[in-house]
């Protein structure tokens, strides 16, 4: 036990491992705060969709050698965003076939570009990376992390000023717009933070796994609490407490560090859904 | 000036007219009950009324001091709410909401109109339970209270009654029969004509594709649409 402690402070004197923290940290907090409603509003797979779009762009970013790919990952993410939260109404094609479209040509074209244009001597490696996050955390720059706590700070900004907004729209869209509020700008700035999210998100765990970090703690908190603030304020809490374990564990186990914080949010997952059987028995 | 006045409208979907030529208005105070067969437009109406959609052709017109988004409205159960996470108090606040603007929490004064509506309408009890653990007369009620946060003048009630056993459903029209005592006009999408016919002063009949009648009451009884209709479902009233 005191090897373990012991090799955890050593790491953790080391800068990039307290940058891996900090942006884990914020991430997990943003994406279980727009989880919540994602979930409730049926949208559980929009994450790995923008997800796609996000690994797609990045692919065109590294093929036009970008040095900073936020700059086109970004704003694509944000109008595909767009475009399928705005879904439901007037599509010709419904929400759920919109987002696997979207996602899968996304994902392919991604992959054809990497492949056609790639200069790199590894790229099933570089593959891998964007995918399932393996490193990136690890290896982030201090630009990088201030970027990431700006945008973090931001979402979590919207969130509070827009919370009884957004709270109002998710339970009952139509009578919202009937009462005179304004669903459809609420739900055009939902959609850009949860672009911004899913980008951020993509550092952590990578481009497959990000529809955990945002379903697993809302479904968490829902098995046990019963309002809306509880279930938001837990599942916040969930997600931090199982973010900050996963990383701790990776880098102590050597471990994929996105794979990681998704397994130790299935426990926590199960560890809920035990506590809300024996709560619902009580 | 009645508060709510349309015009021949013509309500559908995608270019296709579900039904035209809708005339007619509601006064302060009146307990309009619109009545039909499924599929006339009734909820399409509904939607018009509310300027959740754009009607085909002619126009809705509020008036008497109403403004638009000054309508409550009592909706159809959603799928979404059937799991969601809210507690009763938290939903009927959530109607106050067209009163914040862009300030981000609610005031005093609006927290304390919601505990006064459920108060009024005797959820006050149930304030910290969750809202899908109710029943379905108890869920209506909650959803009534939010509607009285958004209003104070007028209430749009979609099929209040679908899915409640006879004892819920007398109970509720009874506390939607007090509202509009206390001047809340009521304006109620039904498929029971012979509670429409008891509670309401006047009713709209929409047949295939056009308004049978429209009038008070006492004229629709006398009328053939009415007649009709007595003749079938008569035996509920």
């Amino acid at each position: 036990m005191m090897e373990v402690a012991d090799k955890l402070f050593l790491y953790l004197e080391y800068p990039f491992v307290r940058y891996a923290l900090i942006v884990g940290v914020l991430i997990a907090l943003c994406s279980s705060l727009l989880g919540v409603t994602l979930v409730l509003k049926r949208f559980s797979l929009i994450g790995s969709g923008l997800s796609h779009v996000a690994f797609g762009a990045t692919a065109v970013a590294a093929a036009m050698s970008l040095t900073n790919n936020y700059v086109l990952v970004l704003p694509v993410t944000i109008a595909c965003a767009v475009l399928l939260l705005r879904t439901g109404q007037n599509t010709k094609i419904k929400g759920d076939a919109a987002v696997a479209m979207i996602s899968v040509g996304a994902l392919a074209i991604g992959y054809l570009i990497m492949n056609v244009f790639s200069e790199s001597a590894n790229l099933s490696g570089d593959v891998c990376a964007t995918l399932f996050g393996s490193t990136s955390i690890l290896t982030l720059t201090v630009a990088e992390v201030w970027l990431s706590v700006a945008l973090s700070i931001l979402v979590i900004a919207v969130f509070l000023l827009f919370y009884h907004k957004i709270f109002a729209v998710t339970f009952d869209e139509d009578f919202s717009t009937a009462t005179g509020v304004r669903a459809q700008v609420y739900n055009l700035v939902f959609a850009v933070a949860i672009a911004v999210i899913i980008v951020l998100a993509m550092n952590l765990v990578g481009a497959l796994l990000i529809s955990a970090l945002v379903i697993f703690p809302a479904l968490s908190a829902m098995r046990v609490f019963k309002s809306f603030r509880a279930v938001t304020v837990c599942s916040v809490v969930v997600s931090v407490v199982c973010a900050v374990l996963g990383l701790l564990v990776s880098i102590v186990a050597g471990t994929p560090v996105g794979s990681t914080i998704v397994a130790v949010d299935i426990g926590g997952f199960a560890l809920f859904s035990v506590a809300g059987l024996i709560a619902r028995r009580l | 000036m009645p508060q709510l006045s349309c015009q021949d409208l013509t309500l559908g979907y995608e270019g296709k007219a579900v039904a035209s030529g809708l005339s007619f208005t509601v006064g302060a105070g009146d307990y309009l009950c619109i009545v039909g067969e499924n599929g006339c437009g009734k909820s399409t109406l509904v939607k018009t009324l509310l300027r959740l959609k754009a009607p085909m052709a002619g126009q809705v017109v509020v008036g008497d001091g109403l403004r638009p988004g000054e309508i409550g409205y009592l909706p159809q159960q959603t799928v979404v709410q059937k799991d969601f996470p809210a507690s009763v108090r938290e939903v009927v606040r959530s109607g106050c909401l067209n009163r914040c603007g862009l300030r981000p929490f609610y005031n005093r004064a609006e927290k304390q109109m919601a505990e006064e509506n459920m108060d009024r309408l005797g959820v006050s009890s149930l304030a910290k339970r969750c809202y899908r653990e109710l029943s379905g007369g108890q869920q209506q009620r909650v959803l009534l209270a939010r509607a009285l946060c958004a209003t104070r003048k007028i209430l749009l009630l979609d099929e209040p009654t679908a899915g409640l056993d006879p004892k819920v459903t007398a109970e509720l029209y009874a506390l939607i029969g007090r509202l509009n005592d206390e001047g809340i006009t009521i304006v109620m999408i039904s498929h029971d004509v012979g509670a429409s016919v008891r509670y309401a002063s006047h009713i709209l009949h929409i047949g295939k594709g056009s308004a049978l009648f429209f009038g008070t009451k006492a004229a629709y009884l006398e009328s053939e649409a009415g007649r009709a209709y007595a003749d079938v479902g008569g035996g509920q009233a």
